[in-house]
């Protein structure tokens, strides 16, 4: 699926790595958490698995091909088969929430799956389904990371990846969403959470067996059992 | 359907919001430069045919001057008039009357001008036949019969009046090219414009699999449809004005504006051409503009 190898990242400009050295996969049908500190490089290695950015050392493999390698269009096709949640839900605030959630199939050319029936079964799968003629600023936060899981997972991707899901929601509402992601799993779906709300990991271990990443001091390490 | 829908039917280009000012202003821009394609069209094409007609008809006539002394002038005359009807490839010679005379130098010496009282050269005009007659072979003959008489073919001025015929024609059509041009930094300019304006979009879109090739038609098709649009409306104006033009333009030389049945032909491309052109110059400003956004 996903491969680092001896991955190391900088910032322009910047004399040491966030982080280096990262060597790891992340297998189909594994679940992994990926957490540290605030400004760690969660976010960075998120990137870094759907090629928004270009490790600055070593080697990260998407489905087989080097991300340095690949072309615009070869790192488009890659991100249709990775679905990711961002933080900030990145919805068109023009289009109602249905539209926004079939987006990938209109990229990708496959409106025809793109029907009401379709739309409405996906939203009433992450509990929204009387709002999908809602405008994005519309919902509440909650709802924002519901539509867009909805909307990362519709493409039926390989991968998740899930950044701070949870950090703009209240408990039970990281619950709802913890357990979607849980079921995806049970799919067969690779799921990456990136958070560093360590109660929800220590929740999602009671349901699912999880692997956890800890990005701190440079590098990236598997946590123990002190989660 | 209204505009709005008719412009955003396909799926790339119901994603990306309306452009607002830019497309307007790429729909009156096009229609403006439409306008000014079919008057510098109107032009050249009149210039051509100006350029042509006075070709045709200059190059079918020919004037016999005959600067004798008076006793000789009534002998030389005849004997002029004898070789002319007697050369094979001339259709008809003529002489060209006192009373037209008149008319022809009253612009320059007045209405009452006491032309009579001139030692006017006798003028005989001649009209080729076709094939027309050989004007060495003429020259020879009337030098032989007539030794004051002298053959004009009109090439003097002939030439320097269809060479600025022809000038004004490719004018006309250096013109229409400059606006091609000018139409297409418009549309790159406004293409430019959207894509930044739109720069969130785009990321959503890429961060989702969107290729450049899909986010661009979205532009390119928004754009092409506004040029195509906004250069039909604008030639339609444009004709109608053709249209309107009065048939009394005729008295000052005019009447050539008139366009003809094939003429419309060249109008009625202009939206096409403007669509073109539309179409390259957006694909071209989509391509260089999406490899700088991220």
């Amino acid at each position: 699926m996903i491969a680092f190898d001896t991955v190391s990242y900088s910032y322009a400009g910047s004399a040491a790595p966030l982080f280096g050295g990262v060597s790891l996969e992340l297998a189909r049908g594994s679940f992994h958490f990926l957490t540290g500190p605030s400004g760690a490089g969660k976010t960075t290695f998120m990137r870094l698995c759907y090629g928004a950015l270009l490790p600055s050392d070593g080697r990260v493999s998407l489905f087989g091909q080097d991300s340095a390698q690949m072309d615009r269009n070869a790192v488009a096709l890659a991100r249709r088969k990775i679905g990711v949640v961002h933080q900030d839900c990145k919805f068109l605030d023009h289009l109602p929430l249905k539209e926004n959630v079939a987006l990938p199939l209109k990229v990708s050319a496959q409106s025809k799956l793109a029907d009401d029936k379709n739309i409405s079964e996906l939203l009433s799968w992450v509990g929204l389904s009387g709002r999908a003629n809602a405008l994005p600023p519309e919902l509440s936060g909650g709802e924002r990371q519901r539509a867009a899981l909805a909307r990362a997972v519709i493409m039926s991707p390989d991968v998740i990846l899930a950044d701070e899901p949870t950090g703009n929601i209240d408990w039970e509402m990281s619950q709802r969403l913890l357990r979607l992601l849980v079921e995806l799993n049970s799919l067969g779906k690779t799921i990456v959470i990136a958070t560093h709300d360590l109660s929800l990991i220590r929740t999602a271990k009671t349901m699912v067996q999880a692997r956890v990443l800890r990005i701190a001091g440079g590098s990236v390490q598997i946590a123990g059992a002190d989660l | 359907m209204n505009l709005r829908e008719a412009l955003n039917r396909n799926d790339a280009g119901s994603i990306v919001p309306p452009s607002g000012i830019t497309a307007q202003l790429t729909l009156l821009t096009a229609a403006a430069m439409a306008v000014l394609c079919v008057f510098a069209l109107t032009l050249s094409l009149a210039a051509q045919r100006i350029a042509q007609d006075w070709e045709d008809a200059l190059a079918h006539s020919a004037t016999v001057r005959i600067n004798a002394p008076d006793e000789a002038r009534s002998a030389e005359r005849d004997a002029v008039m004898e070789v002319l009807l007697t050369t094979p490839g001339i259709a008809a010679a003529r002489e060209i009357t006192l009373d037209e005379q008149k008319t022809l130098l009253a612009p320059w010496l007045g209405e009452d001008a006491p032309i009579d009282m001139l030692n006017l050269p006798v003028l005989i005009a001649i009209t080729q036949a076709d094939p027309p007659y050989d004007a060495t072979g003429l020259r020879l003959r009337l030098s032989a019969q007539a030794p004051s008489a002298v053959l004009d073919e009109h090439s003097r001025w002939r030439a320097p009046i269809v060479a600025a015929a022809q000038k004004l024609r490719l004018m006309g059509w250096g013109g229409i090219v400059l606006i091609g041009f000018a139409m297409a930094a418009m549309v790159i300019l406004a293409t430019t414009a959207s894509l930044a304006a739109n720069a969130p979009i785009i990321e959503v879109l890429r961060l989702i699999g969107a290729t450049d090739r899909f986010i661009a038609r979205a532009f390119v098709a928004r754009f092409t449809l506004h040029a195509a649009l906004g250069a039909g409306v604008g030639s339609a104006l444009a004709a109608g004005v053709i249209l309107s033009l009065p048939d009394g333009a005729s008295v000052l030389g005019f009447a050539n504006l008139a366009l003809g049945g094939a003429d419309w032909l060249w109008v009625a491309l202009i939206p096409f051409a403007a669509s073109a052109v539309a179409f390259a110059a957006t694909q071209a400003a989509a391509s260089i503009k999406l490899k700088g956004l991220t």
